[in-house]
């Protein structure tokens, strides 16, 4: 049972990670960019908030598999194909979650506007620079909700990672999976005390992030 | 002498600018204009934030802008007030006024964080944020930021214009200081008079996109041909020299070409060069023998050099001071009555009296 806890913590905290790494700089272009069609991308990177996990799943699974190129590519790196694995995992977790932080990073990048960015360049910052140095720090707030939903949206997650994980233990048995098996096998205790958990970490993240949001949102406005 | 170089011309959102002007590269450059006459878009494109299909800038001889260049924002020595202070919520005070110059590489020789703060005079603490600032003092905080970022032209996008009547008389005295004490040529959007003539010394008039005329302020504000003399509260600017000082009655006496004025209170020490202004309402003319006893100190010999019909019912008339060509020039506005009886005409010789209280700051 601790298995699936430790297994399902590690990978929400690897995913969360690449998330703000591949998130961040799409929401930034997102919000730049003056490209007609930013607004298609903008609608594939949300597409798995109403795609059924399944379907994602089920595309993953044939995208990550040898008979495609990127599965051929993906073994001739790894040496096996993603599918059933947990490198597997967190590639559908970091699909399955990215519009959970582009869209907060994003609004947090438009809603710091043009100017402060335009001050910047005249005291001889270069985008690179006033991104990192303004941009950044003014965003915080969106930043630690992205950061916060992509965690707490990993940790839940089932359809996906039963499309291309299976129920390995120690390796693509997340708590999700865990549970369902326990209620499946009539193990009900057992099923309580993940459910439980679940409910318990789900509240607390909620309630801590609109906390602190508040409190930073205060301090920048 | 070196100068600034402008010419753009192209679509800003559906406006048509197409603005031409060259200025020189010292003081302070007024570009005035009505609201929506492109201003603000000039300034931008001399800052590289708007980029115009067509557009060409040099500074002091160095191309910053042309058909195959373009300078960027960040790589151009500018500094920039914007009309909001815009300060960096995330960054103390000091963080915010050390911003531009942290990223300035050479040595910088022009001011340090110590004279800027004296310069402003920004007594708050430093390390706060700038959120408990005054609108006053966060404006101040703008321009010392801008400051010591090192520019070689300072650009300031109607600093004053988002400010309350009392934050605005704050910050007056340091932008004259500004310009007292700084070299480096001041670029200065307003769209009121009243502060370009208390800061400018070059104007750049702009109108419905494109510039109508630009020289010298002393000389736009009483030229006959242009609208600035017949507006309301028309003035004529005129530069004198501090050469004595009343103790008793605290009165100063100005040497100015052609006459010599007397102003209340102390303007400066003597030596020091003081700029005047006379307003045309002010100004009231005689002709034959004044009274014997007369509260008026500034009686001034003059010469009518044009006059204009203003309205029905009021005359502005264009006065050269002294006997000799090369006086200093002002302008009165008197009604069409005393005009007829005065039956002046180009050429005339009168008398012009001002009072002294209406030349105090």
């Amino acid at each position: 049972m601790w298995e699936a806890v430790i297994l399902t913590l590690k990978l929400a905290t690897i995913t969360t990670f690449l998330l703000l790494l591949i998130g961040t700089p799409i929401a930034w272009w997102l919000t730049r960019s003056r490209a007609k069609w930013k607004e298609i991308v903008g609608a594939v990177v949300a597409l798995p908030l109403i795609l059924p996990p399944t379907v994602l799943g089920f595309y993953l699974l044939l995208i990550l598999g040898p008979s495609s190129p990127v599965g051929q590519f993906a073994e001739a790196i790894f040496g096996h194909t993603l599918p059933f694995t947990f490198a597997g995992l967190v590639v559908g977790s970091v699909i399955y979650s990215l519009p959970f932080v582009v869209q907060p990073v994003r609004n947090a990048f438009e809603a710091i506007g043009e100017r402060p960015l335009e001050v910047a360049a005249t005291l001889r910052a270069s985008p690179l620079d006033a991104f990192f140095t303004i941009a950044l720090p003014l965003a915080r707030p969106g930043l630690l909700t992205g950061a916060v939903l992509g965690f707490a949206h990993t940790m839940g997650e089932f359809g996906v990672v039963l499309m291309i994980g299976g129920n390995i233990p120690g390796e693509t048995k997340v708590l999700s999976v865990a549970i369902y098996d326990f209620v499946e096998t009539l193990e009900w205790d057992k099923a309580h005390i993940l459910a439980a958990g679940m409910l318990l970490f789900s509240f607390l993240v909620i309630l801590i992030m609109s906390v602190a949001e508040k409190r930073m949102r205060n301090r920048l406005t | 002498m070196s100068t600034i170089d402008a010419s753009f011309s192209g679509k800003v959102g559906d406006f048509n600018l197409n603005a031409q002007f060259s200025i020189p590269s010292h003081g302070v450059t007024a570009i005035f204009g009505p609201s929506g006459c492109g201003k603000t878009s000039v300034l931008r494109c001399i800052a590289g934030l708007d980029q115009l299909t067509n557009g060409s800038l040099s500074v002091g001889g160095i191309v910053w802008q042309d058909q195959k260049i373009f300078l960027p924002p960040h790589k151009r020595p500018i500094g920039y007030v914007f009309q909001e202070a815009s300060l960096f919520n995330h960054l103390s005070v000091s963080g915010n006024l050390t911003y531009g110059q942290r990223r300035y590489k050479a040595p910088n020789t022009h001011l340090s964080l110590d004279n800027v703060i004296d310069l402003l005079g920004l007594n708050k603490p430093l390390n706060r944020s700038p959120q408990n600032l005054s609108g006053g003092e966060r404006q101040r905080v703008a321009i010392g930021r801008a400051l010591l970022s090192a520019p070689e032209i300072l650009l300031m996008d109607e600093p004053l214009a988002a400010l309350d009547h009392a934050s605005r008389n704050e910050i007056l005295p340091y932008l004259e200081r500004l310009h007292e004490r700084m070299e480096i040529p001041i670029l200065y959007v307003s769209h009121d008079m009243a502060e370009v003539e208390r800061l400018a010394d070059h104007m750049v008039f702009m109108e419905g996109g494109s510039v109508s005329t630009s020289g010298a302020l002393i000389d736009l504000l009483n030229n006959p041909e242009l609208p600035f003399s017949r507006a309301p509260e028309a003035a004529a600017l005129i530069e004198g020299v501090v050469v004595k000082y009343d103790e008793k009655y605290g009165l100063t006496t100005l040497s100015i070409a052609g006459a010599e004025m007397i102003v209340p209170g102390t303007v400066g020490p003597l030596g020091s060069a003081h700029r005047l202004r006379v307003t045309a309402s002010d100004v009231g003319l005689c002709q034959g023998p004044l009274p014997d006893q007369l509260s008026i100190q500034n009686i001034i010999e003059a010469r009518v050099i044009s006059i204009q019909p203003m309205g029905e019912f009021q005359a502005t008339v264009f006065l050269e001071l002294g006997q000799k060509e090369g006086g200093a020039k002002i302008i009165a506005r008197i009604t069409r009555k005393s005009f007829e009886a005065l039956a002046l005409t180009k050429g005339s010789p009168v008398t012009a009296l001002i009072k002294s209280i209406a030349l105090l700051d």
